[in-house]
């Protein structure tokens, strides 16, 4: 029947080993630099010192997860203001689609940690197999000592890099001088080598093992990525306006004096070489392709070689191709609705993220009326209510809190186990960089009329700094 | 079609799969049979639980269970954490040993742990009686108001914690005994009702039309003033309540006045001393003393 013989039809195409050939050109130094960069961002930023005060810690990223604290240079984030991250994560993601408008896939091609740490991979695996050529005959050759060494050394540089990648993670959770020493004697927590463990693997196993596949079958991004691109968007584009018939040079002029036509493609496959995902450029936009502009280079250097001018390959678009075919000027238009409107949400959110930050409140307070009793009767007759007050003090001094009460009329308030000012207002001091937790008993004399439940604000101001903060509640009565 | 044989497979016309061979009026069941993928992982659960038998407890027996080789019980583990949390906070236990009510007072880390402390220990020990937030209720007193019937400084409330309130199996426990006038024909109902009237009025509520409130006087300054004092105003030593405040553990209507005097209330408190240690009775008597009367 049919239908069994789809069920039985595999699910993805066999993978097959793309063997990418060595390249020199603008593109590749580029990605050289923003390699190094980024690693070494990554792997030497646990180190960076940052001086908060004796009392906080000095590592300039710290993800604090004991002391639910996180610090990033001069910004302290608690627990309650992990929004900032959803404010990065939608920054993060108006970027990625104002670098899809300006020049399509700028993400997948230089900056994806998948392609820098494959790109480091694929180093190593150069360093000790050969370029390309060599790798195909070694692989297709039987085992030998050669062989085995050198497919040994690269997994074990691999696996070292791996391993160090794994290392540079866990050290963004723990004072990292520390944790190193700590490692490196075996006194780490469990957690520490776990987790290595698993980034490790991963690690090893998507730059080393995967690579491109987990471009073409794992990542959801180049299926967004072609759902919000337009034909302004600038990519990895074949001429083929310029490039076909695909013919020889000596065949090329043997034609064009016939006046027959030819292109300038003379069918190298060097772009197929040294393309990492193994696909050939020359069949126009693919979801494949990361366009990391490494076929840029390789044509150009042979179209230099050949004498035909550079730029076969290009950044360039479909529609500029058609118009050149149709005898038309090619239009860039980078300005243009799609890519202003990305820059002023990116200009918004993250004007509101600094306006959020630059205004937070460096204190809080949270109240939680007492239920049981939820009011007591003094022997004056007085009423009063009791009050869980936690006050949270995140300046790295320690700070006098007075409170203050208002609502019902002729509400006294006072803090048990604290002292007063001399106009009554209890104080309540808050240890550098915590919070501090109170009972507040707000007592209304008798004389005075109260219903079942009336609005109370209780006030906490700093006695030096000033700054003030509030929270409501009720005031309960019979 | 009686020779077949009745284990031969047969087979579904429909889609060739194979039946169970049951028959029901015609309809056949079709034979799919559970994975064997599945049935591995059964049969290797079954292997597996065998396997569990002997290494963790498994069978009741008459009067213990089968102990398992590595000799796990959770209890085991429920102790191990027990004594772990203990060791943890035995400086924090010292600490809270050896300070004084007012040292506590004056370190709010000290202050975090005793009221902490003696939280839990309440919520354990005296919620029964005294509400979850001290709230109390008829009969047993409220801990967050200001009124005390045995004072509310941290000496006192400690000692009432200690020996407990008319409570036999302490010596030293408070004592006090308000008499059971109308019971023990020390008074008849009018004099109560007298009585209970002055009581009402001196408390500044309002008194029943027709009372006698100076022969009510008369009979409270022979029998009640000794206790409760002449204007009203209670007694700590014995613990006489205030009468003319606007706290009162049994209530000032007629009829709970009247069933006071008639029958008297001598309400008992346990002496902790016996059941908790030193340091969790200070704890306590920090929490309490915190709750909002503490003197």
């Amino acid at each position: 029947m049919s239908t069994a013989d789809a069920d039985d039809l595999p699910l993805f195409a066999p993978s097959k080993k793309v063997y990418p050939q060595s390249v020199s050109g603008p593109y590749r130094r580029a990605k050289w630099i923003i390699l190094v960069l980024c690693l070494g961002i990554y792997y030497l930023l646990p180190f960076l010192r940052w001086d908060r005060g004796p009392n906080l810690p000095n590592q300039a990223v710290l993800a604090d997860i004991a002391n639910n604290r996180f610090y990033f240079f001069f910004i302290e984030i608690w627990p309650q203001e992990v929004y900032y991250f959803t404010g990065l994560l939608i920054l993060a993601a108006f970027v990625l689609f104002l670098m899809n408008a300006v020049a399509g896939r700028m993400w997948c091609g230089y900056l994806c940690p998948q392609t820098v740490w494959t790109d480091l991979f694929l180093a190593v695996e150069r360093f000790f197999e050969g370029d390309r050529r060599e790798r195909i005959k070694r692989d297709e050759a039987s085992w030998s000592f050669d062989k085995a060494w050198r497919k040994t050394a690269k997994h074990a540089v691999w696996l070292v890099i791996a391993w160090w990648t794994g290392g540079a993670w866990v050290l963004y959770f723990a004072d990292a001088p520390t944790l190193v020493k700590e490692l490196a004697t075996f006194t780490a927590p469990l957690s520490a080598y776990v987790w290595i463990a698993i980034l490790t693997f991963t690690t090893y196993s998507l730059a080393g093992i995967m690579r491109e596949q987990v471009c073409t079958y794992m990542c959801p991004w180049p299926r967004i990525q072609a759902a919000l691109t337009d034909d302004d968007a600038l990519n990895v584009t074949y001429r083929y306006d310029r490039g076909e018939p695909r013919v020889s040079v000596k065949q090329a002029q043997r034609l064009r004096s016939t006046g027959a036509p030819a292109g300038d493609c003379i069918d190298c496959n060097q772009c197929v070489a040294v393309c990492p995902t193994g696909i050939d450029i020359r069949d126009g936009a693919q979801m494949d392709c990361i366009q990391c502009g490494l076929c840029i280079d390789a044509c150009n250097t042979v179209m230099t070689k050949v004498g035909y001018p550079a730029g076969l390959i290009a950044y360039d678009t479909d529609d500029n191709v058609k118009r050149r075919q149709a005898g038309q000027k090619p239009v860039y238009r980078p300005l243009r609705a799609r890519t202003l409107t990305y820059a002023g949400l990116i200009l918004v959110v993250g004007g509101a993220m600094v306006y959020q930050l630059a205004t937070r409140k460096m204190a809080d307070i949270s109240v939680l009326h007492e239920r049981s009793p939820l009011f007591v009767k003094l022997s004056d007759g007085s009423i009063r209510n009791s009050y869980t007050v936690r006050l949270l003090n995140k300046r790295p001094e320690s700070r006098p809190f007075a409170l203050t009460v208002s609502g019902p009329a002729g509400a006294r308030i006072e803090a048990v186990g604290s002292a007063a000012t001399a106009d009554l207002r209890p104080v309540v001091t808050v240890e550098p960089d915590s919070s501090r937790e109170v009972r507040v008993l707000v007592t209304v004399p008798a004389d005075v009329h109260l219903d079942k439940s009336q609005p109370v604000t209780i006030t906490a101001s700093d006695l030096f700094a000033g700054e003030v903060v509030r929270a409501e509640d009720h005031f309960m009565a019979p | 079609m009686a020779e077949q044989d009745k284990h031969a497979p047969q087979f579904d016309a429909a889609t060739g799969q194979s039946t169970t061979g049951h028959d029901w009026d015609g309809i056949q069941e079709l034979n799919t049979p559970l994975p064997r993928w599945w049935l591995g992982i059964f049969y290797a659960t079954i292997i597996w639980s065998i396997g569990y038998w002997i290494v963790y407890p498994a069978w009741p027996l008459v009067t213990d269970v089968t102990r398992g080789v590595i000799g796990y019980a959770s209890r085991i583990d429920i102790a191990q954490d027990m004594a772990l949390l203990k060791q943890e906070r035995a400086a924090q236990s010292k600490a809270l040993t050896e300070a004084s009510f007012e040292q506590i007072k004056a370190d709010p880390e000290l202050f975090r742990i005793a009221t902490a402390q003696g939280k839990a220990a309440f919520g354990d020990n005296c919620a029964a009686c005294h509400g979850v937030g001290g709230g109390g209720a008829k009969g047993y007193p409220n801990l967050n108001d200001d009124d005390w019937l045995w004072g509310g400084s941290f000496a006192e409330i400690q000692k009432t914690l200690e020996h407990g309130i008319r409570f036999a199996g302490d010596p030293d426990t408070r004592v006090s005994q308000m008499p059971a006038f109308g019971r023990d024909k020390m008074l008849d109902a009018a004099q109560i009702r007298a009585v209970a009237n002055h009581v009402r009025s001196i408390a500044g509520l309002s008194t029943e039309p027709k009372a006698d409130l100076a022969g009510g006087a008369k009979l409270y300054a022979d029998n009640c003033a000794a206790c409760h004092g002449d204007q009203g105003k209670g007694n700590r030593e014995m613990g006489a309540p205030d009468l003319t405040d606007a706290i009162s553990l049994y209530g000032m209507d007629m009829a709970s006045l009247t069933e006071t005097i008639t029958n008297s209330r001598n309400g008992v408190m346990p002496a902790w001393q016996q059941r908790l240690d030193a340091t969790t009775i200070k704890a306590l008597t920090v929490y309490v003393h915190s709750l909002g009367g503490g003197q």
